[in-house]
Parts: C-alpha cells; sequence; structure tokens
C-alpha cells in the first residue's frame, strides 16, 4: 500500500513532524528511522565513512534506497523525485559549477537574497552574479552553493558538512543566515558535521550516525 | 572507357608501401607495425570475401541474400560501435542500442533513397542497395559509435555535475541536456566538416570511383550530392536515437544517474 497524502500516513503517529524518515536502508546501511519537525534542525554526527552523506543522499532519493521518507505525510514516492528534491534540498559537501559566469546558476535571482542581503552577509558585492565561476575560491563556491539551493525554496535542509572549507568569521554568518532563512518559514535542517561546537548551537537534537541505525547524542 | 584492371603485381607494390611504413614504425619505436601490417591483411582477406559475396549476390537478385547480407552488415557495426565505447553499457543494452539507432535512420534512409530517389526497379536491386548501406551504414556507425562513446564517458566523468544539478531539481532532461547536445555535435560535426571540405579539399571516394569506372563526371557529382545527403541524415539521425536511448538508459524512474549500468572496458 502506498501512503495517502493524509495525516495518518505518518508512521509512529509523528503527524505534526515535518519530515518523517522511516526505515530507511541502502546499501549495508540502515534501517534508519528518525523525523524532523518543522522548525527544527537535527545534528547528525558519525566516523567518515560511515555513510552520513549516502544517509542524506538516499533521503533525497538519490540513490536507490529501501524505506520510506515523509514529507507532511507525503511519501516521497508518490511525486516526481524533482518535486521532491525541490522541497527536500540537499547541499552536498562539495559544490559543482556547470557554467561559466555565476548568474547562469540562479535562474530565479528575484528575490530572496538581493532583498535579504545575503550577498553581502556572506562578503560578496553585489556584482558577485556577474563574475566567472573560475575565479571563485572553495569557500566562495561553499557560500554561494548554499545561497542557490535556498533558491528553491526548500522546506527540509540537509547540509553535509557546510561550513567545513570555512574560517569561524563565515562561519557564523552562515549560520545566521540559515537561521534568518529557517525562522519566517518553519523549515527543517538536517546538519551533519563534526563539529561539536556547532552542533551545540545549532542543533536541537543529535544523532551519531551508525552502520545499523542512529544513537542518541546530547549535542554537548 | 573500359576500367584497367589490376594485376596482383600493381597490388604488391602498393602493399610494399605499408611493409616500408612498418619497418619506419619499427625504427621509429611507434609500437604500431604489428597492428598496422594485421589490418592490411584483415582488409585484404575482408575485400577479397566481400568481391567474391557481391558477385554472388548481384547474379542472383534475391531479396531474401540481401536481407540477411544486409542484416549482417548492421550487426556488425552494431558490434563496432559497442566495441569502440571507453565505458560500455552493462548486458547487451548498448549493442540493441546501437542496432536499433542505426537501423531507424540508415535502412529508413537508405530505402527512401531507392524507392523515390534512384527509383531502381526492384527497388532491393544489390548493385544499388548493397553499396549505397554500406555508405550510409558506415559514415552512421561512425557518428554514433563517437557520440555515444562520449555520452558515457561525459557523464561518467562529471557525475559530480549531473548529480548537482539533479539535486537542485532538475529533471534528467535538464540536467543531461548540455552534456547530450555536447554529445550530438561530435557525432555530427565530422559529415558537416566533410560536406563543406568535399570537391574542394577531398575527393570524396564513392565519386572518384565512379570517376575512374568511366562515369561522366557530373553524372558521378550527381551521385556524390545524392550519398552526401544521405550520410548526412543518416548520421544525424543516428546520432540523435542513440543519445537519447543511452541517456534515457543511464537514468531512472527516479531521475538518478545509474552509472552502475556502465563497465569499463578490459
Amino acid at each position: 500500500m502506498k501512503a495517502q497524502p493524509s495525516e495518518s500516513s505518518c508512521p509512529e503517529g509523528k503527524s505534526a513532524s515535518c519530515l518523517v524518515v522511516d526505515a530507511l536502508s541502502f546499501l549495508e546501511n540502515g534501517p534508519y528511522s528518525f523525523s524532523v519537525g518543522a522548525g527544527e534542525c537535527i545534528g547528525l554526527s558519525g566516523q567518515s565513512g560511515v555513510g552520513k552523506s549516502q544517509l542524506l543522499k538516499a533521503i533525497v532519493d538519490l540513490i536507490p534506497h529501501a524505506g520510506e521518507v515523509y514529507l507532511d505525510g507525503i511519501a516521497c514516492s508518490d511525486i516526481p523525485a524533482p518535486q521532491w528534491r525541490k522541497q527536500v534540498a540537499l547541499v552536498p559537501a562539495e559544490s559543482y559549477w556547470w557554467y561559466d559566469t555565476v548568474q547562469q546558476h540562479f535562474p530565479d535571482l528575484r528575490h530572496l537574497f538581493l532583498s535579504c542581503g545575503w550577498l553581502e552577509q556572506l562578503g560578496f558585492p553585489p556584482d558577485v552574479i556577474f563574475w566567472q565561476v573560475s575565479r571563485l575560491s572553495t569557500g566562495e563556491r561553499q557560500r554561494l552553493a548554499l545561497l542557490r539551493s535556498l533558491v528553491n525554496e526548500p522546506r527540509v535542509l540537509l547540509l553535509d558538512e557546510p561550513t567545513s572549507g570555512l574560517d569561524p568569521f563565515y562561519t557564523a554568518r552562515f549560520e545566521k543566515i540559515l537561521l534568518e532563512y529557517q525562522q519566517p518559514r518553519g523549515s527543517a535542517f538536517i546538519w551533519v558535521t563534526h563539529d561539536r561546537e556547532q552542533l551545540q548551537r545549532v542543533a536541537g537534537q543529535a544523532y551519531l550516525v551508525e552502520k545499523n541505525g542512529l544513537q542518541d547524542c546530547e549535542p554537548c | 572507357m573500359d576500367v584497367i584492371s589490376l594485376s596482383v603485381f600493381d597490388l604488391s607494390v602498393a602493399a610494399s608501401l605499408l611493409i616500408l611504413l612498418s619497418v619506419a614504425s619499427l625504427l621509429m619505436n611507434l609500437g604500431l607495425e604489428k597492428r598496422m601490417l594485421l589490418g592490411g591483411i584483415r582488409m585484404i582477406l575482408q575485400l577479397l570475401l566481400i568481391g567474391q559475396v557481391l558477385r554472388f549476390l548481384f547474379a542472383n537478385t534475391n531479396p531474401l541474400l540481401i536481407a540477411c547480407m544486409s542484416l549482417v552488415m548492421l550487426s556488425v557495426a552494431a558490434r563496432e560501435v559497442s566495441v569502440r565505447q571507453k565505458r560500455q553499457l552493462r548486458g547487451f543494452s548498448g549493442y540493441w542500442i546501437g542496432t536499433v539507432s542505426m537501423f531507424v535512420s540508415s535502412f529508413s534512409i537508405t530505402f527512401l533513397a531507392l524507392t523515390v530517389m534512384i527509383q531502381v526497379h526492384p527497388w532491393y536491386t544489390p548493385q544499388y542497395a548493397i553499396p549505397l548501406l554500406g555508405m550510409v551504414l558506415g559514415n552512421t556507425m561512425t557518428g554514433v559509435a563517437l557520440a555515444s562513446d562520449r555520452l558515457t564517458t561525459q557523464l561518467y566523468e562529471q557525475r559530480g555535475m549531473v548529480e548537482q544539478r539533479l539535486l537542485l531539481g532538475q529533471t534528467w532532461r535538464e540536467a543531461s541536456s548540455d552534456i547530450r547536445k555536447d554529445c550530438m555535435r561530435t557525432g555530427m560535426v565530422p559529415i558537416i566538416n566533410s560536406m563543406a571540405a568535399a570537391g574542394i579539399v577531398s575527393l570524396p571516394g564513392m565519386m572518384t570511383g565512379q570517376i575512374l569506372g568511366g562515369t561522366p563526371p557530373v553524372e558521378a557529382v550527381k551521385y556524390q550530392i545524392l550519398i552526401m545527403f544521405l550520410i548526412a541524415a543518416g548520421t544525424g539521425f543516428g546520432v540523435i536515437c542513440s543519445i537519447w536511448m543511452t541517456s534515457r538508459h543511464l537514468f531512472d524512474s527516479r531521475h538518478r544517474l545509474c552509472l552502475d549500468q556502465l563497465i569499463l572496458r578490459r
């Protein structure tokens, strides 16, 4: 039976939750079951190579998996994958750019950053959109990749070590922008990082990712 | 005017040029001499064989025999396409995609040429059907092989970029559009270039052959123009077809890039 888009379809009665991951397994990993409520942020950490990035890819349906993910009771497999990925967005650790200029990667520049001043906060002059991608540093690409993912205004944001290439100054700015994005929209975050201090700052709940499931751990 | 028949001696002199070249390759450590000689011998045997086969085919205009012959040509071409891939599709998919795309383009275009343009009776007259099909098929094969090799290689090497685009909510068509366009160009550019150079830089082989055979140059040129158009169309449609089918095969219904469908040759 495919789950219907109704409240009762959420397992364990977590109808209030925004994103529900139900017995998700892939390769030799899983099953993973957890949920993230609207406006919440959960942190994931774990040894490198344990499959944190793969877990995020499974949540956005980019790799084959068993189990199901629900967004407000709607199963991932019930809607087209591109539509799902616009609502549940993954920002990978390494960002890729395929056109020559920054602007070409932002089809929809209307509102989001210019009005919020996010470009400036992340240390870019307004003309950054006309820059050649080849002149961007790794950190600059990482910061712009976040903004690029926000263009679709995703309901859930999966962040894979988003600040690994940033210095403390821009890390703080980065966290602030995400908070500004999250609060009015009530969006949910899953934040993968090795940085325990960062988890403490941003995550309400933290889990340790292991091969066969998640383990609770306090973001302490 | 009759064609001057070539003697064994004439061919031997020509062959000695290749032997000279292999000696040069040996001296220069190019490591090509073995392949060169083997290729030469293969060519001699294959052409002698096809000469006999064509003589037999021309002697009896049997549609069944001609159908068999063209299917053999098609399957050899399909094999050649899949052998030329650095990264092949798993199983027989690559072979089938090559067969289907070359069949759709080459066969229908050759059929059109025989029935509508040349209007030979019966339309499968082997003197016309086999050489026409051979030329269209051969060029289509080159185009399809080039384009699909580039497609699989590009998708493999640029998987990070393609997945990034999928992650931003693009469909597989959007995410692969630039790569697909680039590959189609790769497959079609050689024939476009050879149309541009035809007659000035190069005298096309078929026309040269007809002129050597005594056909008036203007007649030979008209045939060459026809052939060029057929080849361009055959290559173009074959490339479009194979790029579409190959890329469709490398993405699943959930818009994931399935690189596990590719295997590296050797």
